[in-house]
C-alpha cells in the first residue's frame, strides 16, 4: 500500500464526493437563478439564502412512496435510472480538475488530479456518454405506457443525433492539441500570446465551442432542447412512472451530466485550470470558477429561451449543426497542415 | 492480476453469449449482448489495444445495439408468440432439425478446438509491449489501408440509403 | 494461481464464442436473435484478430477488426430494415413464416 495508491484512491473518492455535492448545489443554483431571472426570490426559508433547500428536497424525495406500474418489467424498470446515473458519474472519471501535484511533498512523484488517467481520455468520455442513452430508452420501455415509450424514443433519438456533432467538435480540438488525453489538451493551452491573451482553444475554435455547447445542451436534454421532457409535462414522459429515489437518480444524473459537460468544455476550450494571478497548485480554483460560469450559462439559457419543437430540433441537429461541425473539422485540418502545427 | 481479469472477462463473455442465444425475451438478449461487448472491450484493453476497446463501446455497444433496441421496441414482439406456434410442416421446425442444428454447432466447436490443439504453445512475448497508440493506427489506416477506408465510407452510404428504402412504408 | 492466458487460450475462447453464435443462427426462431447471433460470431472473429495482433506485435489486425466493426454496422442496419419490412408484411418474426416463395 504505497502512498501513490492511497493518493489515487483519495482522488477518486474526492471526485465522487464532489460530484454528489455538485448535484445538490446545482439543485439550489437552478432554483435561485431561475427565481432571479423571473424577478422573484426563490427558496429562502430553509437556512440562510435557502442553502439547506437541497437537503429538504432530498429528505422529501426519500420519504415518498416507491411506485411501480403493474405491467412494468421489474428488472428493466429499476435498471434504467441506475444506468443513467452510472453513465453520468463514470463520464467524469476521465476529466482532470487540477495541475499535477505531489501534495506538498507528501508523495515521491507528482500524480495527476484525475480519477482515471487514460491515454484515450476523450474517446472514453464519448463512449461513456453514449451509454447514457440506454437508461432513457429502457426507462421509456419499462414503464409499459405508450407515452413513456414515445418520449423515451424521441429523447434517445435526439441524443444520438447530437452525438455526431459532439464528436466532430471534439475531433477538431484533438487535432489542434495532438493528443487524446485531456491532461495533454489542457497543458497545450498554457501560456499567453502577446503576453495577455491566454492560449485557450476558444480563441482558435469559436465555432467549435458553439457547436460543442449546443451539442452538449442537446445531449443532456436541457432547454432549449428539452422537448422530450417538457412536452410531456402535459402528457407523460420517460420518467413519469418513476417516483422517490428512482426519480431522484434520474434528475441527479441530469445535473451531473450537465456538470460533466461543463467540465469537459472548460478543459477543451477554456484552458482548464490555467489562469492569471494564482500559482499552479491553486489552479483548481480557476477550474471551479470556469465550470460554474458555464453552469450558470446553462441555467440562464433554460429560463430565457423557448424550447424547440421536436422536428425543428432534429432538423437543426442534422441539417445545420452536423455540416457546420464537418466544415469546422475540415478547416481546422487545413489550417493545422498549412501552419505546420 | 492480468490473468484474473482475463478469466473474469472470458467467463462473463461466454455466459452472456450463451444467454443471448438461449434466452426467450429479445429485449434481454440485446442487453446481454451489450454486457458481452463490455467484457470484450475489457479483453481488448488486456491485449494492449485501448483504441479498439473504446471503439467497440462507441460503435458497437453505443450505436448498433441502440439500433437493435429500437427495432425490438418498435416491433414489440412479446416473448411467447415468437417460438413455434405455427401450423408448418414438421420437417421445418420440429425437434429433428433443431437437434441436428445443435449437433452441428457442437461439431463445429469440437473441430475448432481440435484444430487449435495442433499448433504449438504460443505465450505472449513479455517484451514490455506498450499499448497501441492512436497514432500508429492512424498512420497505418491512412497509408496502407487508405483505399479500404474510402471504400468503407461508400459502403456505409449505400447501407444508409438501402436501409431507408427497405424500411419505408409501401404506398 | 490462475493460468496465464496465452494466444492459444484466446483462440480457444474465440472458437467457443463462434460456435455459440453459430448455434444461435441454427437454433433460434426469431429473426432478431438470429441477427444478434451473427454479431456474436463477428465479435469472436474480432477477438481472434486482436489477439494475434498482440502476439505478433503488428497493428494490422486491429485495422482489420476496425473494418469488421464498420461492415457489421452497415450489415446490421440493412438487416434490421429487412426485418422491419418482413414484419410489416407477415406480422411475425419467425423465419419459418417466410419459407414459401410468394411474397
Amino acid at each position: 500500500m504505497d502512498s501513490t495508491l492511497i493518493a489515487h484512491l483519495v482522488v477518486i473518492g474526492f471526485t465522487f464526493f464532489m460530484l454528489l455535492n455538485s448535484a445538490a448545489v446545482l439543485v439550489l443554483m437552478e432554483r435561485k437563478v431561475a427565481a432571479f431571472v423571473q424577478q422573484r426570490l426563490g427558496p429562502n426559508r430553509v437556512g440562510p439564502w435557502g442553502a439547506m433547500q437541497p437537503l429538504a428536497d432530498i429528505i422529501k424525495l426519500v420519504m415518498k412512496e416507491e411506485l411501480r406500474p403493474k405491467g412494468a418489467d421489474t428488472f428493466l424498470f429499476y435498471l434504467a435510472p441506475i444506468l443513467c446515473a452510472v453513465a453520468a458519474f463514470a463520464a467524469f472519471s476521465v476529466v482532470p480538475f487540477g495541475a499535477d501535484t505531489d501534495f506538498f511533498g507528501l508523495l515521491d512523484a507528482p500524480i495527476k488530479l484525475v480519477a482515471a488517467d487514460v491515454n484515450v481520455g476523450v474517446l472514453a468520455l464519448f463512449a461513456i456518454t453514449s451509454m447514457g442513452v440506454y437508461g432513457i430508452v429502457l426507462a421509456g420501455w419499462a414503464s409499459n405506457s405508450k407515452y413513456s415509450l414515445l418520449g423515451g424514443l424521441r429523447s434517445s433519438a435526439q441524443m444520438i443525433s447530437y452525438e455526431l456533432s459532439f464528436a466532430l467538435s471534439l475531433a477538431s480540438v484533438v487535432m489542434l492539441a495532438g493528443s487524446l488525453s485531456l491532461n495533454d489538451i489542457v497543458n497545450a493551452q498554457s501560456g499567453y500570446w502577446f503576453g495577455f491573451i491566454p492560449k485557450w482553444y476558444i480563441f482558435l475554435q469559436p465555432i467549435g465551442f458553439f457547436i460543442f455547447m449546443t451539442a452538449a445542451v442537446a445531449e443532456t436534454n436541457r432547454a432549449p432542447f428539452d422537448f422530450p421532457e417538457a412536452e410531456q409535462e402535459l402528457v407523460a414522459g420517460y420518467h413519469t412512472e418513476y417516483s422517490s429515489m428512482t426519480f431522484a437518480l434520474f434528475f441527479m444524473a441530469e445535473y451531473i451530466a450537465m456538470a460533466t459537460m461543463s467540465a469537459v468544455a472548460v478543459n477543451l476550450f477554456l484552458g482548464g485550470w490555467h489562469g492569471p494571478f494564482l500559482p499552479t497548485w491553486l489552479g483548481w480554483i480557476w477550474f471551479l470558477a470556469k465550470v460554474f460560469l458555464l453552469l450558470f450559462f446553462y441555467i440562464w439559457m433554460r429560463w430565457t429561451l423557448p424550447r424547440y419543437r421536436y422536428d425543428h430540433l432534429m432538423e437543426f441537429g442534422w441539417k445545420w449543426l452536423l455540416p457546420a461541425a464537418t466544415i469546422n473539422l475540415l478547416v481546422t485540418a487545413g489550417v493545422v497542415l498549412w501552419m505546420g502545427w | 492480476m492480468d490473468a484474473l481479469f482475463f478469466w473474469i472477462f472470458a467467463v462473463i463473455m461466454i455466459v452472456s453469449s450463451v444467454l443471448v442465444v438461449g434466452q426467450r425475451n429479445p429485449m434481454y438478449s440485446v442487453l446481454l449482448l451489450i454486457v458481452s461487448f463490455a467484457a470484450l472491450s475489457g479483453l481488448y484493453v488486456l491485449l494492449n489495444a485501448p483504441f479498439m476497446a473504446v471503439l467497440q463501446i462507441i460503435v458497437y455497444a453505443g450505436a448498433i445495439m441502440v439500433l437493435f433496441l429500437f427495432v425490438v421496441m418498435l416491433l414489440n414482439v412479446s416473448s411467447e408468440e415468437q417460438e413455434g406456434n405455427d401450423k408448418k410442416p414438421r420437417f421445418v421446425i420440429g425437434p429433428g432439425p433443431r437437434r441436428f442444428g445443435a449437433v452441428l454447432a457442437v461439431v463445429l466447436a469440437v473441430q475448432l478446438i481440435w484444430a487449435l490443439r495442433t499448433i504449438a504453445e504460443a505465450p505472449f512475448a513479455d517484451d514490455g509491449s506498450v499499448p497501441t497508440t492512436v497514432r500508429d493506427i492512424g498512420l497505418r489506416l491512412f497509408r496502407e489501408y487508405a483505399f479500404a477506408f474510402e471504400a468503407t465510407s461508400i459502403l456505409i452510404l449505400v447501407a444508409m440509403v438501402g436501409a431507408v428504402i427497405l424500411a419505408r412504408k409501401e404506398r | 494461481m490462475l493460468p496465464e492466458p496465452t494466444l492459444n487460450t484466446y483462440l480457444a475462447l474465440s472458437a467457443v464464442l463462434f460456435s455459440i453464435g453459430t448455434a444461435g443462427v441454427f437454433l433460434r426462431r426469431n429473426l432478431i436473435t438470429v441477427l444478434l447471433s451473427v454479431e456474436v460470431m463477428l465479435n469472436a472473429v474480432n477477438l481472434t484478430f486482436v489477439a494475434v495482433d498482440r502476439f505478433r506485435g503488428t497493428v494490422d489486425g486491429q485495422i482489420i477488426a476496425f473494418f469488421v466493426i464498420t461492415v457489421a454496422a452497415a450489415e446490421a442496419a440493412v438487416g434490421l430494415a429487412i426485418v422491419i419490412a418482413l414484419f410489416r408484411h407477415r406480422e411475425t418474426l419467425n423465419p419459418d413464416a417466410f419459407t414459401t416463395l410468394k411474397w
